[in-house]
């Protein structure tokens, strides 16, 4: 019950949030130089001032800002995202049709390092001072200090070009017609390289954080109270040390997992990855409104349920927080 | 005694390098038998708790056994391997830890924590060991015994987790039980009932009983042979009458004679002053808020009324939960009360805006309880103490010439004014508090709980410094306590608080001879060795 009315006012507080978002972005686009008529004038050539006129009226440029501003919230409120001009496509179907490369790109970047990191982090620590220790800090320090996308283009020239055992760019192999599960290997393989790249930071942060949190919690009272019982070691580790000290790192994790959508827009533009990043990047540069209104919408809508998802998970994890809402 | 269970010869175990002396505990030899309670009485530092853990193998890595044997049962603990330590930990030999609010891990449920017991060393199935976990937790007297097992931990008392620890350390009826400093942090009536429990359990089972602690007071409620440390080697060791009523040694006779007397020492009857501080209806309530649910309400304070005179000490004693630091510290305006009044000189200050109230802050001040969480660890004890009078205005030169004023007042050299908080012990600390307090000429010092963390000795010390002080500067003190021994020592008049009331009021001595309310009656029921030490 009391978890119930948890969820029920955080759904209706993250709808708020999402309603003052919608409007912010609205905003802050008209804000930019440019619009899309300009751009679309610009590139056949001649921008006179009847073309441009007819142009807007076409977009409903031409009506008042808080006229269009109630279409755009009347619209959203019926999940109706808008129509692409540019594309000739609902935003929607857009969206969709790249949500998933995305996703997957991105969810196998969230495991990878979530996964890597906590090992690694754990593993450190036991081993803390010695030089297996050393070696993952220092090699966590340097992916945590080093910029992605030249992280991204040394392993294209390394693994890709140089070794050829990955595929260099893409989402598969065009042309190439698979289906069923050599597809899922195609793909697989197309992801390697922009997942581990993508991964690579929170690896080292999680790895980070958690060597320090386990270090912490094993100085902690309830430890010596399990020393005391006559436990082995590895049980102490992994029930009494391990299972406190991965807390922080639940609550760094919800922050990643509220960039699984926007955060990928360098990884993909380096590995021609077809995901929302790519998306909204031409969509900036064509100052398609609708298109980029969309994605940014879709982004936050994600960062308030994995905030949502974060505090559940948190609470199951550890029995002392209250549900205060 | 026939074969003692537990027997320490020669002991010796060495520190770091780096550590103030060679040797944690040096030479000791101690035995105990079956169903007896030995009781190893020390200051801090004295190397009491590495005792215990060398015989539970748990020493920090950085001391090492150097020396002597500890045998359990007549095998030497200290020559077997660590596979073998395992089996011993827990099964022959079970501890309780001094900080129940930590020793238990949070993220597991009561039960689990029990299991793990049987877990450890393989003992009974799964359904035996839940069953066995619920009667062990009826045994040490836990009410609903069901529910509890399936409970975590922040959702018992202190108390509660204590017992639970107890159920833990007996779960295997071992053949010793080590119990370091089990009620130190427990409120005193709680610290009667968790020494009665041990006391029981060990006459039922006939566990040998390794018993650490500081406090002379629990010594004379559970022991049957006392040992005394010093530095880390034994001065003295015998029955505990022998002990209490003729100590031998010099150190031990030291010892006994800093336990503050429950007897209230005779005072002059002074004449009636102006009062400085006067609190009236103070309310103060802490409220759970949550969106749907009316949530859940605390009095913190209810109706509080007293008034406090220069010269005078007014002591706020109660236990954990009673409300007495939230009373000092709306005092201060640290915490703003819901409502009532507190005039400081005349002043109203309950009703003046925060910036209002600034330029009279320095009039009232405080001594906090931990020396060494209260001191700015990255500030010199010269900057610490400086700090207030320069904010009032005071120029720094200015300031730090009164703070070297002040060392030599509360009796540390000038020469500290440059040195860092971890260089002093607690006490040392502690008395840098009290300069830090007085820096700002206050009229009125609030003093919480501020000897509570101090070895005895160090106690008697503080406790005299800050009646010197009081003497010389007139200085009013609102003295928030748990400790009806310090109290009696230190108040002119006491106010008795439960649950955000005060029950009883008056007069030090008119109060110990003939507490009126039932609770003040309990309070001194429960004070560890009262009896023994009431009439020194």
């Amino acid at each position: 019950m009391h978890f119930v009315r948890f969820a029920g006012s955080r759904l209706v507080k993250g709808v708020i949030v999402l309603f003052a978002i919608a409007v912010l972005n609205f905003f802050l686009i008209r804000a930019a130089p440019g619009d899309p008529a300009m751009v679309l004038a610009g590139q056949a050539g001649e921008a006179d001032a009847v073309l441009l006129a007819q142009l807007r009226e076409r977009f409903g440029l031409d009506q008042p800002l808080l006229y269009q501003l109630w279409i755009y919230l009347k619209g959203y409120a019926t999940l109706d995202l808008g129509f692409s001009y540019r594309q000739e496509q609902p935003v929607l179907t857009l969206i969709l049709d790249r949500l998933p490369a995305t996703l997957i790109l991105t969810g196998a970047a969230f495991i990878i390092s979530l996964v890597l990191g906590v090992l690694l982090g754990a593993l450190a620590a036991r081993r803390a001072g010695r030089w297996s220790d050393s070696l993952i800090t220092t090699i966590a320090l340097i992916f945590y200090a080093t910029p992605l996308f030249w992280v991204a283009l040394m392993s294209q020239i390394v693994f890709a070009l140089k070794l050829g055992w990955l595929p260099n760019v893409g989402y598969e192999t065009i042309g190439a017609g698979y289906t069923g599960l050599s597809r899922v290997g195609d793909v697989a393989q197309h992801l390697a390289l922009p997942a581990i790249t993508l991964g690579l930071f929170f690896t080292a942060l999680y790895a980070r954080m958690m060597r320090a949190s386990m270090l912490e919690v094993a100085g902690a009272d309830f430890v010596k109270t399990a020393r005391a019982k006559g436990l082995p070691p590895s049980i102490i580790t992994r029930r009494h040390i391990a299972r406190n000290a991965i807390l922080p790192v639940v609550t760094l994790a919800g922050l990643q997992a509220g960039q699984l959508v926007g955060g990928a827009v360098l990884t993909e533009t380096v590995f021609a990855w077809p995901g929302i990043g790519r998306l909204m990047f031409d969509a900036l540069i064509q100052r398609d409104y609708s298109v980029l209104l969309g994605v940014f919408f879709v982004s936050s809508a994600m960062v308030v349920a994995f905030n949502l998802i974060t505090d559940i998970v948190y609470r199951v994890a550890d029995p002392r927080i209250e549900v205060a809402a | 005694m026939g074969n003692p269970v537990l027997s320490i010869e020669k002991l010796t175990l060495a520190l770091p390098s780096y550590a103030d002396r060679p040797q944690a505990v040096n030479d000791v030899s101690l035995s105990i038998g079956a169903g007896e309670t030995l009781c190893v009485v020390g200051e801090s530092g004295s190397g009491k708790s590495m005792i215990a853990h060398a015989v539970m193998g748990l020493l920090p890595t950085a001391v090492k056994p150097t020396g002597g044997t500890i045998r359990l049962g007549g095998r030497d603990l200290l020559s077997l391997d660590p596979a073998a330590m395992l089996s011993v930990r827990g099964r022959e030999i079970g501890m309780i830890f001094q900080e129940p609010m930590t020793s238990l891990n949070p993220v597991m449920r009561i039960g689990q924590q029990i299991s793990e017991m049987f877990e450890a060393h393989h003992v009974f199935d799964r359904p035996k060991r839940s069953k066995r976990v619920v009667e062990l937790l009826d045994e040490v007297g836990l009410p609903d015994p069901q529910r509890i097992a399936r409970a975590y931990p922040h959702e018992l008392s202190g108390g509660q987790r204590q017992r639970v620890m107890i159920a833990m350390a007996l779960a295997l009826e071992p053949k010793l039980l080590i119990a370091d400093e089990p009620t130190t942090a427990l409120d005193v009536t709680t610290q009667a009932q968790i020494l009665k429990l041990i006391d029981r359990l060990r006459r039922q089972h006939g566990t040998a009983v390794l018993f650490i602690t500081h406090d002379f007071g629990v010594v004379a409620e559970i022991a049957d042979r006392i040992a005394v440390l010093q530095q880390g080697t034994l001065v003295e060791e015998g029955t505990g009458t022998e002990v209490l009523s003729r100590p031998r040694h010099e150190y031990t006779r030291r010892l006994l004679a800093a336990v503050p007397s429950l007897v209230p020492p005779e005072r002059s009857k002074s004449q009636p002053k102006e009062p400085i501080l006067l609190v009236e209806n103070l309310e103060k309530v802490y409220r759970k808020r949550s969106l749907f649910s009316a949530g859940r309400e605390v009095k913190a304070a209810e109706n509080i009324n007293f008034t406090l005179a220069r010269g005078e000490t007014l002591g706020l004693v109660g236990e954990s939960g009673s409300g007495k630091s939230t009373v000092g510290r709306c005092c201060l305006r640290l915490i703003d009360p819901d409502s009532g009044k507190i005039e400081l000189g005349g002043l109203r200050i309950s009703d003046l805006s925060t910036s209002a109230l600034r330029p009279h802050r320095k009039k009232i001040q405080m001594i906090f309880q931990d020396p060494f969480a209260s001191l700015n660890p990255r500030q010199t004890i010269g900057r610490i103490i400086a700090d207030g009078p320069i904010a009032n205005g005071v120029s720094p030169e200015k300031a730090f010439e009164r703070a070297r004023e002040l060392l030599d007042l509360v009796a540390l050299s000038p020469n500290a004014i440059d040195r860092y908080p971890h260089e002093f012990s607690g006490g040392q600390r502690q008395r840098v508090g009290i300069a830090r307090a007085l820096a700002l000429e206050p009229d009125v010092i609030v003093a919480d709980e501020a000897v509570s963390a101090l070895d005895v000795s160090v106690q008697a010390q503080i406790l005299t410094l800050i009646k010197e002080l009081q003497e010389r500067l007139g200085l009013a003190i609102l003295f928030v306590t748990h400790d009806l021994r310090v109290a009696a020592q230190i108040c002119d008049r006491i106010a008795v608080m439960q649950r955000g009331r005060i029950v009883e009021c008056g007069e030090t001595a008119a109060l110990f001879a003939n507490p009126q309310h039932e609770y003040t009656r309990q309070l001194f029921a429960a004070v560890p060795g009262g009896r023994r030490f009431r009439n020194r």
